[in-house]
Formats: structure tokens, sequence, C-alpha cells
């Protein structure tokens, strides 16, 4: 088991968003505000590593045709639980997350990496690679929602810090481009992250090719 | 039954919030299968059917299996499993009786099931109070928002392919997101649009 392998593959050089390219709906659609980055992400982080677990576990007794419908209950079952978790405790949150919560049980990622992953590893390895994997998705929501924020509507923190959770505002009102905040610029922040993390690995990939020579 | 609710929820659906530009549903399938014009287009047909379907059938267990035995907690398994079975149900009946459309599916048929965009139509339904009526043209009408978009996308993109002259970073996925958000920007022009 390499540990320090599997949390640099799921943080970056196969990080579920941008490299693997899955779950864009919900990466987009939620990183409005650091709020919703960080409460999809840790939503995302349990649900990915408990259905790991249950998947690796479960996986020499589900049969191989019908895996797939057998992985989307069991993480349907576990994205139940956290949706009325977070009804219960977290109204705001769950309120301004809305459908993306239910929405989670046909997140790419998680089925990916079931059928990817869990399916043919042990239940340790599962485990970790449920928690880095989702700590990857939570990194670039992380990274799109304090951008757009911040410059789409000039705060900083929307939805726990500042005066009414309203954020700390750093860009004066007026200022801001409204248009990161709409679906636009998640296209936009998006695409432009992305394309970010393809000149790194192909500089990298380069080093690698000159250092060799 | 009010006709102009009627009208203004597909209105709705298909301009001013579409699923892709507007409510972020459906994406990877829009990313995935957009390189091509006919693949784009069966897809968009599949998924339209899919989601009137669905939109009826999950109306049906809601309203009468979840809500009257106190179950909407299971509403998301419930939707899903629905969804699933339906997705398989719609691939041995087209493989048997029209298996030309079947063909032209191919895997796409089956990748329905995971589509947000399915899933999202029937949550909102029940999330909205939809009655009957309106959830089947909520269904129908989100399909079509989606044909419309990824047919639109799939035209852009084959010239995108062809020029190529992408900065080398952006080649592929990036361009194909710009170009996306470039449409969305389109799109926005009819949030202005109100029905009556």
């Amino acid at each position: 088991m390499n540990v320090k392998k599997q949390l640099r593959e799921g943080l970056l050089t196969n990080n579920p968003v941008l490299v693997q390219l899955l779950g864009m709906c919900s990466t987009m659609a939620i990183s409005t505000t650091l709020f919703n980055g960080i409460g999809m992400g840790i939503s995302v982080i349990i649900i990915l590593t408990c259905s790991n677990i249950v998947i690796s576990l479960l996986r020499r007794l589900i049969p191989g045709q019908i895996r797939i419908a057998c992985y989307i209950v069991v993480i349907a079952a576990f994205v139940t639980i956290v949706d009325l978790v977070l009804q219960a405790y977290l109204p705001s949150l769950s309120e301004s997350l809305g459908v993306f919560i239910p929405l989670i049980v046909v997140n790419c990622i998680i089925l990916g990496r079931a059928e990817a992953f869990a399916s043919k590893h042990g239940v340790a390895e599962s485990a970790l690679d449920g928690i880095f994997q989702g700590l990857g998705y939570t990194l670039v929501l992380l990274i799109l929602s304090i951008f757009r924020e911040l410059f789409g509507n000039g705060t900083f923190g929307g939805g726990i810090l500042g005066p009414d959770g309203a954020g700390i505002r750093i860009i004066p009102e007026g200022y801001p481009a409204l248009l990161l905040i709409l679906p636009v610029g998640g296209f936009l922040t998006c695409g432009c992250l992305i394309a970010l993390m393809q000149y790194l690995l192909r500089k990298q990939a380069e080093k690698k090719g000159a250092e060799k020579e | 039954m009010n006709f102009t609710s009627l009208v203004s929820i597909s209105l709705g659906a298909i301009l001013i919030q579409n699923f892709i530009f507007s409510q972020f549903l459906g994406i990877c399938p829009f990313m995935g299968v957009s390189k091509k014009m006919d693949t784009a287009l069966g897809m968009g047909i599949a998924v339209t059917f899919v989601m009137g379907i669905a939109s009826v059938v999950c109306w049906l267990v809601n309203t009468w299996l979840l809500v009257p035995l106190g179950l909407t907690y299971m509403q998301t398994v419930a939707y899903i499993l629905v969804i699933a079975a339906l997705v398989q149900f719609v691939e041995m009946f087209l493989k048997k009786s029209i298996p030309s459309l079947y063909q032209a599916l191919g895997i796409y048929l089956p990748l329905i099931t995971t589509n947000c965009a399915v899933l999202g139509v029937v949550l909102l339904n029940t999330q909205n109070n939809y009655n009957f009526l309106e959830s089947v043209v909520y269904g129908i009408t989100g399909g079509l928002g989606f044909l419309v978009a990824i047919l639109l996308f799939a035209s852009v993109r084959e010239r995108l392919d062809v020029t190529g002259d992408a900065p080398k970073s952006f080649e592929g996925f990036p361009i194909a997101l710009m170009s996306a958000g470039l449409l969305a920007l389109a799109f926005m022009g009819f949030s202005g649009l109100k029905v009556f």
C-alpha cells in the first residue's frame, strides 16, 4: 500500500475533476460561495469513502452483470443519509445546495471510483482512495468557489464569515464581475483551470523527458 | 388545467432555464457525446424519451406509493431504481422492435441511467410540487432543451476540430468548455423572456 502515491494521484496527477474530467455538473453548479464548496466537498468525501468501503467489502459477492445497479443502490443509501443529516442540522446549506445533494447519486466520480478502484482493491486501500479522491474534488471546489466568489461577488467566505454570514467584502459593491457567479462563469473558470492543469502536466512530462536524455 | 402555466413551464425548460446552460444538469453526456452531430442527435432523442417516461413513472410512484406509505425519505433511492429499470426496459424494447434506432444509440443508452438531467428532472418535479400534467410537460420539454443544447454544441465542436488552432494547453476539453460557456452566455439572453 502506497499512501503517498495515492494522495498525490488524488490531489494532482489523477485529480477526479481536472484530469479524469468526472463530476463536472456539481463542480460548476455549486462553486459560487466558499460555504457551498466546503459543504459539498465534505459530503462527497464522506459518501465516497463509505461507498468505497462497502463496495470493496462486497466485491466478491456482487455478480458481475448487475454490479452497476448494486453500486447505485449502495451509493443512494449513503446519499440519503447525508441528505437527511444536512436537512436536520444544516438547513441553510441543504437549501443552497438544493437538488445537487440527492444528485450525488449520479455523480460520476463516485460510480467511477467504485467501478475503477473499489471493485478491484482491498478495504483499506479503497477507503484511502475515497478520502484522497474526495480531497482532490474538494480542492478544485475550493479553488473555483473562492475565485468565483471573490471576483464575481466581491466577498470571501460567504455563508460562514462576516455579518449575517454574507461574507467579508473585499471588492466594493458595483465593481465585481457578476458574470463569474452566473453559469457562464462556471464554464469559463473551470475551462481555464483544466487548461492550467494540462499546462502543468505537459511541463512536467517535458522535464522528465529532458532528464532522461 | 391552466394552459399558460404549461406554456411557461415549456419555455422555461427549453430556453430560460435550459438544463445544460443554466442548471448544470447533464454536463457529462453533453461533453462526452457532442463530438459528432449524428450521435448528438441520437443521444438527445434518447434522453428526451427517457426523461418523459421517467417523469410519468416517478410521479406515479411518488404519489401512489411513497407518499401514502410515508416513505418519502426513500425518494432518491426509489427514483434511481425506477430510472435504472426504465432504461433497461427501453433498451430491451428498442432492441426487439426498432433495431435500427437501437444500433444508432449503442453504448449511450445504458449511460442515460447516470445522466443527472434525468434524476434532476424527477427530483425537481417533486420539489416544485408539479401535478401530473406539469411533470410530464416539464420532463419532455426539459429533454428537448437538452436536445437543442447538445445539437448546437455539436455543430460548434465539429468546426472547432477542423480549425484546431487553439492554444496548446487549451486543446481538447478546456476549449470545449470555453465554447460551452460562450453558448451559455448566448442563452442568458433568454433570461429576460417573461411569459404572460
